[in-house]
């Protein structure tokens, strides 16, 4: 029961350690262990499936673009300008709002029940991938059409144009 | 296993949509915060995390496992989306010489 706390403290902890880090490379390390952290959540609550494909997904492939992309950006002369306080203090007052008021919505639901897995095999390969392929098989051939086409468009994009185009 | 999801079994829902708050707000506050486009992107991702966290919790507290098939889109589509924006930014970056999005502000009203 204190694992969860304790994860709980080092993934709030680490993110936020993401958005005051001054130099983007921590930043990109500070999110690699905040979702390191996340897959031990997923782990805690016995969903494997999404544990290994957040881990491999999220930390291999979309973190190391994250990297890849901050070494192609030149960034030696760095010195991100910084917001002006007054921004700065607003914005976490306006994201403090923001928790607040979900904090209170949540008071009002008062006590509620533990979160308890009825099923072990919940979250396991097999019984997802038995939903998967039987209740969500369209949305699956459709969100690979979309990886197919964002692979085109990034391309598109990053290719430098030609002069005869 | 069987030690690890009998550790889960005492943790209040509330105290799951609480942590998952927190982690969305903190990823509002570094949109609203940083001026640099690549730690923008990543507090988004953040955000996108922590409800993909609670989408599965709802799930295991549901005995229902549609939601963690949705998750597994959502982080189909945040892969789509990254290739996407990154390469935006590697764009705007040959154009700009800057990822400041500060610079960006010419498609403002």
């Amino acid at each position: 029961m204190s694992t969860f706390y304790f994860i709980a403290f080092l993934s709030i902890f680490f993110s936020i350690l993401v958005i005051t880090a001054k130099n983007p490379v921590h930043s990109i390390l500070y999110l690699i262990l905040t979702f390191f952290t996340f897959t031990i959540h997923y782990i805690l609550m016995n969903a494997q499936f999404l544990a290994i494909v957040n881990f491999i997904v999220y930390m291999g492939a979309i973190l190391v673009l994250f990297l890849y992309t901050l070494m192609l950006i030149n960034l030696n002369k760095d010195s991100e300008p910084r917001k002006s306080n007054f921004v700065k203090f607003a914005g976490v007052i306006g994201g403090g709002c923001f928790l607040v008021t979900i904090i209170a919505a949540l008071k009002a639901f008062g006590a509620s029940q533990p979160v308890v897995l009825q099923d072990p095999n919940l979250g396991l390969v097999k019984n997802l991938g038995k939903i998967l392929f039987n209740e969500y098989l369209l949305p699956f051939e459709v969100s690979s059409i979309l990886l197919l086409s964002a692979m085109v468009g990034a391309v598109l994009l990053a290719t430098k144009e030609t002069k005869t185009a | 296993m069987e030690t690890l999801s009998h550790n889960i079994q005492a943790i209040p829902l509330n105290h799951y949509i609480l942590f998952c708050s927190v982690i969305f707000s903190i990823g509002v506050i570094g949109v609203l915060v940083r001026r640099n486009a690549i730690v923008i992107f990543m507090s988004v991702e953040l955000m996108l995390n922590s409800v993909n966290l609670l989408l599965t919790v709802f799930s295991v507290y549901r005995g229902d496992a549609s939601g963690q098939v949705f998750v597994f889109f959502i982080m189909a589509l945040a892969a789509a989306e990254v290739a996407v924006g990154l390469a935006i930014i590697v764009m705007i970056y040959r154009n700009t010489n800057s990822i400041d999005i500060n610079v960006l502000n010419r498609l403002k009203w």
